[in-house]
């Protein structure tokens, strides 16, 4: 590259950027975030997000305690209504279709869109039970075609060698690394498009994050993951892109290659060095 | 409350470990070309037992690098930071082993008395030990502006190199006696010329730290 | 420097575990004092009763006559009313929880009325009884019938089945709903499949506690004015009939020596009939468990 320095001394960054709005043209957009806004009660939680989602890639959200990463993540399946005091301004558009409009009911918005969560949770069920849950739910009935759901769901899920002698026993007595991945299979078991996961590993030992960062790997060619993290080596291993939220707003939303070596606004190279949060 | 004390203490000492190496290697340079001027033996070989200390700080800072990306997990410009380190050093290794190089010449060149007049090696020395001096200053500032002006000083050398390798085939053609003398010295025009494309390396090395692009300097 | 001084510490060591044997002794003796309590009442009612139980006490109408008293009207009675009282004090119990605990907005209103349905389940058991006579028997014309003291009696434990079954949905944890909803379950999918099978454990057990209370419970049965002496089984809802603890209650109140000893005897069959409904109870409850 030719040498084209400007009478700088110290390393360039702009304090406040505008957001480079990553966009890649020749990839679909599964979910479009447009000014969104959201209030708990007077506490402006999220300011004017803009934000691309892309399908069949795994878009990590880094940002210290409180910076409005899950609620940002509840806000793209609509379970941050379950909090009373909550309002929203602003469009989400998944599937050319606004989430936040009444009329679209969550019930069908999240067949389509799976969450897995922070604790492991499954049912005090059998393991059965627990996945073909979601199936029984929307109305499937018929044993052979559970039987393959949960067979299907449990292999996608990387667990099913591990469960299939012993599905109808209680999912309590599988470890927690284990529980975790039931419970992805469980949101796999409803076929969403779209699979959320707020901080999956953080309470697993190293080896089921391990897995459960395999299984991440292998789902995003057939699903596309959002991904909350509070580890940001895991955000730096798994995702294709990342985006650093901070006081509820978006600061940077790049491919993860960028962010983790020249990232374009100091606030996020402060942040991913550990100079804060 | 200093936010990751230990990432930066341990960052001072590796600097502190580059300046110790680099330091050295300016030293051993000066020191073999001084041996090579005033054809002492005794120095040239002293610089010979000392290149094991040089070697040695290299691998000091490599192991210790490696060790703070092992267990501190750097990323973007601390990341680059500890990698130029690494690459900085080994550049100052091998203007070490150019002082080596130096002092074995002067060695060959023994006890004969020096025909060539020296003027174009001693300034060619002044120089590049000019730009490594500035070059570690800079580095260990962050200079990006005077790294740029040093490594344009590249240049010079290696105009000066062009003319005094003429200069000694020249007098080789007419001296075919000494043509061992002559060729001895065209070494260590050679290894001068070497020690300061090593300085342009480390000015590179600044910019990629800085801007976190690579930059061209040595054209 | 340091604060704490271990010579002190060491000092005070020993009263402190002194101290700690004391309590430890204090609570014993509360626990041995109530268990003694109880054997002793055990004790009498068992030796005085069991000479009593036979076959045909089982199978014998009330009588003038000690050895020819049986309790079954009594008996039959007592289960005819608990049948009314089961489902409809459940149900009604049950339900109002779910509504309490899973839609009712948290504000002020619903804040009171929590509040007040709890300290309903203190009130005396007598005033219920006046509630049923004016409501059940004579505003509704139903009569001194099962029915009307199975709705009364059903009023009087609803609180207590209440809270029981609030406090067993609220231990549910919320990931558990979570996790339901995030799948697309609607509200009412995630109480019938997540919730109540969860809850079932604590709901059983305060139904049980609450049943056991309406079946000895007398007062209410006296004010609506259920007969002591009943010489035909119910035939229906809308019939008359006896209670175990009205039979009961007029042996005791006999001046033979030998009433006694049937009474103690019908003791007997009471605390049999609450064993049983508890045995089913924990039956039901352990399999549930076991399922999930």
């Amino acid at each position: 590259m030719v040498l084209e320095i400007k009478e700088e001394n110290s390393i360039v960054k702009s304090i406040h950027t505008a957001i480079k709005p990553s966009t890649d043209a020749a990839k679909t957009v599964v979910y479009d975030t447009r000014n969104l806004n959201l209030w708990y009660g007077d506490h402006h939680g999220l300011k004017d997000i803009n934000l691309s989602i892309y399908e069949n890639e795994v878009t990590a959200i880094i940002g210290p305690s409180g910076c409005g990463k899950s609620t940002y993540l509840k806000t793209l399946n609509r379970m941050v209504e379950l909090v009373p005091s909550v309002r929203t301004s602003g469009e989400i558009v998944y599937r050319e279709r606004n989430i936040l409009d009444k009329s679209y009911t969550v019930e069908e918005l999240r067949t389509r869109v799976g969450m897995v969560f922070q604790k492991p949770n499954p049912f005090p069920k059998s393991i059965y039970d627990n996945i073909a849950y979601g199936p029984r739910i929307h109305g499937i009935k018929n044993k052979k075609i559970l039987d393959e759901i949960v067979e299907k769901s449990l292999r996608g899920a990387a667990i099913w060698d591990e469960v299939k002698d012993r599905l109808n026993q209680n999912a309590y007595g599988l470890s927690g690394g284990q529980q975790q991945r039931i419970c992805m299979a469980r949101c796999l078991a409803i076929e969403p498009d779209v699979i959320l996961m707020d901080e999956p590993t953080s309470a697993l030992d190293p080896i089921s994050t391990l897995k459960v960062e395999e299984l991440v790997q292998e789902l995003k060619k057939d699903y596309s993951i959002i991904i909350v993290t509070h580890n940001m080596q895991q955000a730096a291993r798994i995702s294709d892109r990342t985006a650093f939220f901070l006081h509820g707003e978006v600061v940077e939303y790049d491919k993860t290659d960028v962010i983790f070596q020249t990232p374009a606004d100091q606030r996020t190279e402060d942040y991913i060095s550990g100079r804060f949060g | 409350m200093v936010v990751r004390e230990r990432f930066e203490q341990e960052l001072k000492e590796v600097q502190e470990q580059f300046i110790e190496i680099a330091n050295s290697s300016i030293n051993a340079l000066k020191i073999a070309f001084e041996a090579l001027l005033n054809q002492d033996l005794e120095a040239s070989l002293k610089i010979l037992e000392d290149d094991i200390i040089i070697n040695r700080l290299e691998e000091e800072i490599n192991d210790h690098i490696i060790l703070m990306i092992a267990k501190q997990q750097p990323v973007a410009t601390d990341l680059r930071r500890l990698m130029v380190l690494v690459k900085a050093a080994s550049d100052m290794e091998r203007v070490g082993d150019y002082a080596v190089n130096i002092a074995k010449e002067t060695i060959r060149i023994g006890k004969e008395p020096l025909v060539f007049p020296t003027s174009n090696l001693q300034t060619m020395c002044n120089k590049t030990v000019e730009m490594l001096e500035s070059i570690i200053k800079a580095f260990t500032e962050e200079d990006t502006v005077h790294a740029k002006e040093i490594a344009e000083l590249d240049d010079y050398v290696d105009d000066l190199y062009g003319a005094t390798i003429t200069l000694l085939m020249r007098a080789g053609a007419e001296n075919p006696a000494h043509i061992s003398q002559i060729t001895h010295l065209t070494f260590v025009c050679r290894y001068l010329e070497r020690s300061a494309d090593h300085a342009t390396n480390i000015a590179e090395h600044l910019f990629y730290l800085v801007k976190g692009k690579h930059y061209e300097l040595n054209n | 420097m340091r604060y704490i001084d271990d010579t002190v510490v060491m000092k005070r060591m020993t009263k402190r575990i002194i101290f700690n044997k004391v309590w430890k002794f204090f609570f014993f003796l509360a626990t041995t004092f109530a268990l003694v309590t109880l054997a002793i009442l055990l004790y009498r009612i068992v030796t005085q009763g069991v000479d009593y139980l036979s076959i045909d006490f089982l199978t014998n109408f009330a009588s003038r006559f000690a050895d020819k008293a049986g309790i079954k009207a009594a008996l039959i009675g007592s289960l005819w009313l608990m049948a009314v009282v089961a489902p409809v004090s459940i149900i009604i119990g049950v339900g109002t929880a779910i509504y309490l605990e899973e839609y009712a907005k948290k504000n002020r209103l619903n804040d009171f009325i929590r509040m007040n349905i709890s300290n309903l389940a203190g009130v005396p058991s007598i005033v219920f009884g006046l509630l049923g006579l004016t409501i059940f028997v004579r505003m509704l014309g139903l009569g001194k019938s099962v029915l009307a003291a199975g709705l009364t009696m059903s009023l009087l434990i609803l609180p207590v089945i209440i809270v029981a079954a609030q406090e067993a949905i609220r231990a549910v944890p919320n990931e558990q709903r979570e996790a339901s909803y995030g799948m697309g379950a609607t509200k009412w999918q995630t109480i019938l499949h997540v919730v109540l099978p969860a809850a079932i454990p604590g709901i059983l057990t305060g139904s049980i506690l609450a049943m056991s209370r309406a079946i000895g419970e007398t007062a209410p049965l006296v004010v609506i004015g259920i007969p002591v002496i009943l010489q035909f089984l119910p035939n229906g809802l809308l019939s008359q009939f006896t209670a175990l603890p009205m039979q009961i209650y007029d042996w005791a109140k006999r001046p033979q020596e030998a009433f006694q000893y049937v009474a103690a005897a019908g003791i007997l069959v009471l605390m049999t009939v609450l064993l049983l409904m508890n045995s089913i109870a924990i039956f039901i409850r352990n399999k549930f468990q076991k399922r999930y």
